[in-house]
Parts: structure tokens; sequence; C-alpha cells
């Protein structure tokens, strides 16, 4: 399927809303919005039943330019108001985007318990290993040793990786992506979309203002043919040991499993108070 | 019929002992029948949390004719303990005229001369073989003694509650507790000293 | 199930009768945390909201319930939760969110002894100020106090009522004394409940402004999924609803967000009167607390006192034109608080030298009794 770039960008931004948008030129977002547009725009979704949720932080501006149902909430908490939605009418498809502070620091309680419940959600989580916003202070994903506003001296904690910690706590589809592997990291949003459970995509993402500069990893151009670089398939990474998969970045879809999902078993919860006040 | 007594005033019942005897259980029964089929206006209150648990326990209901303001007991009409314990730490929030009712089978020092003892627990235990359903008795007693709920309600409110299946064995325990208290005289009853008018 | 108890004379406690006000008001989305004095709320609601068609979500913590709530309420729900003290410190981040994307929603907060993990099972009625200023930032909300079991359901209708007609997050303090009461009441018959549901958009989707107010200043909502796309965010935003700096569009929002609650003023502000007509002393009382004022003011009265009580049932905003005429009538004026007068401080800001204000405090866990106030009142 060709996609006509121009007539995605016509028909799913808010082009005479709110741009210039806030994004440093180089950013990763653009390629994950984008990346996202496409997916919705091959599921031939309809706007008005997509609700795109954020939190805070530089990736949780995307809604406020595109054209659906648009919630920027705040620090952390964008899929507890999703839940929310989502419970209350589960017609309504949501997808929720994070940044790797807000989803796993601020956020994180709320992260592995979304994934524990189970609904019918998809997570985007933008990976760019810093606060970006604030001026690059260091994020559960920010590495050992590596240099922050507030690790100057190196990075003493160790950094979460954030898909497999969806795997762990119970999401039903669980995927890797990196920026420069664009046309994956649709196809990967558009099969988490189309997933019936609560399904993660996790986007390393460059910030190289904040987190790149700090740590001499070049500018965007650069970052990105790092993560080209580094990058190993699923496939590919099973037959890596444990030394030799240090520093490479596993791509691809890590889980994929039916569970049933909160909705429908809650439809089952309906019934069953029904049933039992009927005995009474 | 027995003859009821009309609720001008307040009239307040604790119920107490130690958490596990269902006192609370017995003070909501009691709510129920007094206020949802007797139509007098109720409150219930209990002690809650920790204390409730395996300490000291209590539970009040408070009747009156017409709209009660401060929910909790000031001054008890009607006084249930149901182990020594309680019985102790209550008994002087009894006004003189009040009624004390004691598990004889747990208390064993008695703080006044004006006291209903029976037997909850032993009658519980050795007729009924659950010492579980003391609270049971204890409610078909007070009941009776109070003049103030209609025991067929009383009655009525306690199948309500009680969980399935248990319903025959609580009702026997609740009519043996009336029984037991029909033995009581209230008019036999030492008096305080002083006329209800005299007490401050 | 709620439509069996019609007319139906009930013992209900504080909490089952606010749960059931929630069900009558046409609550169907609730999420909550396990907490004392509150839990009842919860336990009531998960049994009864998927009989009605309604959601229970039991979430991981309070911050989690306030943004379910509000995401339900985004869905076109009425939506509540339920909690106290240390819960309710929680909720205030995203309670903040609901005053400024004006999303209607109420909370109830059965108060127990702070700060922090405090007396978990004791009444207070420590956590009114922070109800009132608990989120960050000035923002206009409403605070209702519930006294009894009849109150806590009809108070619960009034607060979702309140919360579609304004656009503005209610709660309802609520007090150990109260949750855990039981009394009996006749629940009305629900079709004679007047209910009040937000405005949606009449206007056709590409004119639709999300946050433009109408003549009371209250912008039309619609529901997300309902073809009016539009974006929702805790920023300060236009009127299209997209984050804004412009010093006359931030102007414009402040202005609109707190004159919606200035005009409905009337309305929102409820109190209750008790032998005010020729009282020379007063009890001015909330909460469980106005119920030992009661009494104490009818003991009083027999003792040739002439005393008096209003009963604040709106605590905020605050009720100045009922307290005022209070304050200008008697020489003393008593405001007995399970704090350390957190309301009488209100009082004591309206009332500038018109009468003397008495504190009558009581933190140490312990209900106020009527024999304490009645001491101090035949004494002003």
């Amino acid at each position: 399927m060709t996609i006509p770039a121009q007539a995605i960008r016509h028909k799913y931004l808010r082009h005479n809303k709110k741009f210039p948008h806030v994004w440093c030129p180089g950013c990763g977002n653009g390629i994950v919005m984008a990346a996202l547009l496409r997916a919705i725009y091959r599921m031939e979704l309809s706007k008005d039943e997509i609700v795109l949720a954020s939190g805070i932080g530089c990736s949780s501006r995307m809604p406020t330019y595109t054209d659906f149902n648009t919630l920027h909430t705040t620090h952390g908490r964008a899929l507890t108001f999703a839940t929310g939605l989502k419970l209350a009418k589960p017609s309504l498809n949501v997808v929720t985007i994070m940044g790797d502070g807000d989803a796993t620091a601020i956020g994180g309680n709320h992260f592995i318990h979304a994934a524990r419940r189970n609904l019918n959600l998809t997570a985007i989580i933008v990976n760019n290993s810093i606060y970006g916003m604030t001026g690059g202070q260091y994020s559960p994903t920010t590495p050992f040793g590596s240099k922050s506003t507030t690790s100057l001296y190196g990075h003493i904690e160790h950094d979460f990786s954030i898909a497999e910690l969806a795997v762990t706590a119970g999401a039903s589809f669980v995927a890797r992506a990196t920026v420069y592997h664009a046309a994956l990291m649709d196809k990967l949003i558009e099969q988490a979309m189309r997933k019936r459970g609560f399904a993660v995509v996790e986007v390393i993402s460059n910030c190289h203002v904040q987190y790149g500069r700090r740590n001499k990893l070049g500018g965007a151009v650069e970052m990105l043919k790092t993560y080209r670089d580094n990058a190993v398939t699923v496939k590919k990474a099973e037959k890596l040991s444990a030394e030799e998969l240090a520093g490479k970045i596993t791509i691809g879809v890590l889980t994929d499993r039916e569970m049933p999902i909160s909705t429908e078993e809650y439809k089952k919860v309906r019934q069953r108070a029904n049933e039992a006040e009927g005995e009474l | 019929m027995r003859p009821m007594k009309a609720i001008r005033q307040r009239y307040e019942i604790r119920f107490s002992g130690s958490g596990g005897q269902g006192l609370i259980t017995a003070a909501v029964i009691f709510a129920e029948a007094a206020g949802v089929y007797d139509g007098k206006f109720v409150c219930q209150t209990q002690s809650y949390g920790p204390e409730a648990r395996g300490g000291r326990s209590k539970a009040e209901v408070v009747l009156s004719d017409s709209p009660i303001d401060y929910p909790k007991a000031l001054n008890l009409d009607l006084l249930l303990a149901m182990n020594q314990v309680a019985c102790d730490a209550y008994f002087f929030d009894l006004n003189a005229s009040g009624l004390l009712i004691v598990d004889s089978t747990l208390v064993e020092q008695y703080p006044t001369s004006r006291i209903i003892p029976i037997p909850f627990t032993g009658i519980a235990r050795d007729e009924l073989g659950r010492e579980m359903v003391a609270n049971m008795i204890a409610l078909g007693a007070v009941g009776h003694l109070c003049h103030r709920v209609t025991l067929e309600n009383l009655e009525k409110a306690l199948l309500n509650r009680v969980p399935k299946g248990t319903e025959k064995l609580n009702q026997e325990a609740f009519r043996r507790g009336v029984e037991e208290a029909e033995k009581c005289n209230l008019q036999d009853l030492p008096r305080s000293i002083l006329t209800e008018t005299d007490e401050v | 199930m709620i439509s069996d108890l019609e007319n139906k004379r009930l013992l209900l406690q504080g909490n089952e009768a606010v749960a059931y006000g929630a069900l009558a008001a046409g609550c169907r989305f609730f999420a909550g945390y396990p907490i004392t004095p509150a839990t009842e709320i919860s336990e009531l609601l998960a049994a009864e909201l998927p009989k009605v068609g309604g959601t229970f979500a039991q979430m991981e913590d309070e911050i989690a319930s306030m943004g379910a709530i509000i995401g339900a309420s985004l869905a076109g729900v009425k939506s509540m939760t339920a909690t106290s003290g240390p819960g309710f410190s929680l909720m205030q981040e995203n309670l903040g969110y609901a005053c400024v994307a004006e999303v209607p929603c109420v909370i109830v907060n059965v108060m127990r002894g702070g700060p922090s993990t405090g007396l978990p099972t004791c009444p207070s009625q420590g956590d009114v100020q922070m109800a009132r200023w608990g989120t960050h930032g000035d923002h206009p909300i409403i605070v209702l106090a519930t006294s009894s079991v009849e109150d806590s359901f009809s108070i619960t209708v009034k607060a979702f009522n309140l919360s579609e007609q304004f656009r503005v997050p209610v709660i309802i303090l609520s007090d150990e004394v109260v949750a855990h009461t039981r009394e009996c009441v006749q629940l009305p018959e629900l079709k004679r409940i007047r209910i009040v549901d937000r405005i949606r958009p009449s206007v056709p989707p590409d004119w639709y402004k999300p946050y433009e107010g109408d003549n009371r200043g209250v912008p039309h909502m619609a529901a997300f999924g309902d073809g009016y796309r539009h974006h929702v965010t805790g920023l300060i935003h236009d009127e299209h609803g997209f984050p804004t700096q412009k010093e006359n569009e931030v102007l414009h929002f402040q202005n609109r967000l707190t004159q919606k609650i200035t005009r409905g003023f009337p309305e929102i502000m409820m109190t209750r009167n008790f032998m005010l007509e020729d009282a020379e002393v007063a009890v001015i009382a909330y909460g469980s607390v106005a119920r030992s004022a009661y009494k104490a003011v009818e003991d009083a009265r027999k003792q040739g006192t002439k005393a008096g009580l209003l009963q604040l049932i709106t605590l905020f905003p605050f009720c100045r034109s009922q307290v005022t005429p209070v304050l200008e009538q008697c020489r003393a004026v008593l405001v007995p608080e399970m704090n350390m007068g957190q309301i009488s401080r209100e009082v004591q800001r309206v009332n500038q030298g018109k009468s003397i204000v008495v504190k009558h405090n009581r933190i140490d866990g312990n209900f106020i009794t009527p024999q304490e106030l009645y001491t101090q009142l035949v004494k002003l």
C-alpha cells in the first residue's frame, strides 16, 4: 500500500491550529507521529472514534497537533485517564503516548497496573533516555554512567528496559522499534492497535539536544545511525549470548499473547450481577 | 401483646463485649426492627477499627419518636455487657434507673445490685451447641426487657440479616433469650433511692 | 438494585446512602482505592453499578482513581470517587486538572483524624481547607458537607447536579460519624428526583468551541466519540481548547472560570436555620458536629438562653450571605469544629467586628458532644 504523505498530513493534522510545533529540529517525535498516522490511515479508522491521550513531556505534545479526540493529561497519568475513558466507553479506540520518564518514573505504577489490568488500549512510549522538556535530567532509562544535568559526574543508577518491564507486567502485546526503523515502527503500531488487549510499543528515540550532546553521541543523524547499527531483530537476538547483546537494541515483537480483556470480562460481571439480583 | 412504652425522649441502648461476639450485628438487627419495621427514629453507631477486633467492642442504638440529633448514646437506658471488661468500662454510662443485663457466664463481678444476669454464652454453648449465637440470645433478652421494640419485628429483622442456612439456629437462640428474659420481673429489681426526678 | 428500593424504608449507613445517592443521580462510573472509613462506598457500588450498566474500577491508587473518573466523565458518563484524607491528598493534582479542564465529577472525602495516617477510625473535620485549597493555583470548587444518612443521599444527588450544571468538581465532605451511623431513610421515587445533566453542544462540530462559555460562563460539553473532536488539556487554553500564554486569553479564561461559580452563588450556597429568628447567640456548624449543636441549642433554649443554629451545607464557596445576618444579629457566635478552626477563620473573615466569634475545637479523635457545646453556649 503506498502511503500518500500529503493526504495524511491534510487529513490528520490540525495544520490551521497550533503549528509550528514545540519539537527541536531533528527530533524523533515527528517520526513517531508520522508512523502513528500512517498506521491509523491504513486501518481506515474514523477520526471520531480515536482518542489520543498523553501525559507531560515533549512527546506528550503530540495530541495537540492531531485531529482526533485529544487529551493532554497530567504528568504520568495518561493511562489512568485512558482507563476511565475506555471503561466508560469501550467503543473508543484509545491510544496513549508517553515519554520514558512519564511512563516509567512518575507513571510507573500506572503503567504496570495498566498492563496487568489488560484493557484494550495501546501505549506508545517514546524512550529518549532523558527528561527533555525540563532540560536534560536523568530518567529511568538513562544508561549507567551517562551524563545529564543531574548526573554531571556520571549516572550511578541502572536503567529500566521498558519493553521487558511491560512483558513481565502482563501486557498482551509488546514490541520495540527505533526512530530509524520508521517503516517497521508503523507496522508495529498498527499491530498494537489491532491487538485486543493492552499493547505496548516502545520506540527508542533521539534527544540529541539534551542527551546526545552531553554524551558525545553526535547529532540526530549520528544517533539514528547508531540505532541502525545496534538494532538486532528479536529472531536474531534469540541466538545471541547476553554478552553479545550488550549495547544492542532488540527490535520487533517481543510478546503477542491472548488474554481476557477487562472490558469484555466486565460485561460478564454485569451479567453475573444481574443473575445474582434475580436470585434474591 | 406486651405493653409498648412510648419513647418521648431518647432511649439509648449499648451492646458491649469483645470483638467477635456479634454485638454490632445484634445492634444493627435491633435498629432495623425498631426503625424500618416499627417506624421509629433510630441511630445506630459502633466503635470501629482495631478496637472492635478482639478488644472492647460496643454498638449503640438510640431510639426516639422524633428525629434524633446527636447520634451517639449520652446516658444509657440499657446496657448489655457480654464480658467483664465491657461491664467495668461502661457501667457508669448507665443512668440510675437504667437496666444492666450481663452475660453471667463471663461477667463475675457485678458492679450493682440492680442487674439482670443471664448466662448467654453458657446457654449457647450447652443447649444450642454453638457459642457464637450468644449474641442472638442476648438480643432476645434485650428485646423483651426494653419494651421498646415489637418482638415479632425483631425476629423478622433477625431472619433477614443472618446468613442463609443459619436462620433456624438463630431463631431458636433468639426465642431462648426471650424465654430467659420472661423469667425476670423488672418490678423486683432494686431501685435508685432517689426518684427519677431527683436524679440529676 | 436501586430501583427496587424506591419508597422503601431502609436502615443505611451514611456511606451506603452516598452510594445510593450517586446511583440515583445517574452516576455510572466509580473508581476508587480502599481506605478506611470510606470503603463501604466502593463496596456497595462494586455490587450495584454493574446491575445498572455502570462500571466500577478499583485502581492502583487514588491518583489513578481521580484520573479514571475524569476520563470516564470526558466519555460522557457521570463519575465519582470516594476516599479519606491520605487518598484525598493524592488526588489533589488531578483534581486541579478537573477544575481547569472543567470536567464534572464528584469526590467524596470521608474525613478521618490527620495529619498523615493519623487516626484512621476516628472522626475529624481536618480536611476542610484542603478541600478548598488543596490543589495548586487559584481555582473554583464547590464543597458540601453532610451531617446525616438522609443528607448523605440528597447531598450526593445535589453534588452531581451542581457538578454537571457548572462543569466543576464537587467535593462532599463526610466524616467517620456520618459515614458509619445507621439511620432509617426512605428513598424517594427515582423519577421524582430532579436530575441535572451537562449541556451538550447543539451547533455542528465545525462550529464547536469546546471552551467558549455560554451566557452563564459554562462551556457546553461534548463527549469524546460523539463527533465533536476537540482538545482537552491541563494547560491554560483558549476557547478552542488549545494551550495559550497570550495575556488576554489567559485572563479571559481565568475570569470565566471564577465567574461561572460567582454567578451561581444563590444556587450553590445552602444552609439550614434552627431557632435563629430571635437568637441572641448562635452556633455555626456543619457535618456531624451540627447534630451536637442542634441538641445543645435545644438544651440552651430550655435553660433560657436565646440560642440558634446556622448549619452550613455548602462550605465553599463560603456562605457569606447567610452568615453575615447571623453575625449582625447575634452578640456572639460559636463555631465548633473537629479541627483547629478551619471554618471559624472564614467566619472571622466575614465578621469584621460585627460579633464575637468563639472557636470550639477538638482534634483528639472524639466527637464533639452536645454537653460541651451547651456549656460554651450558655456562657456566651
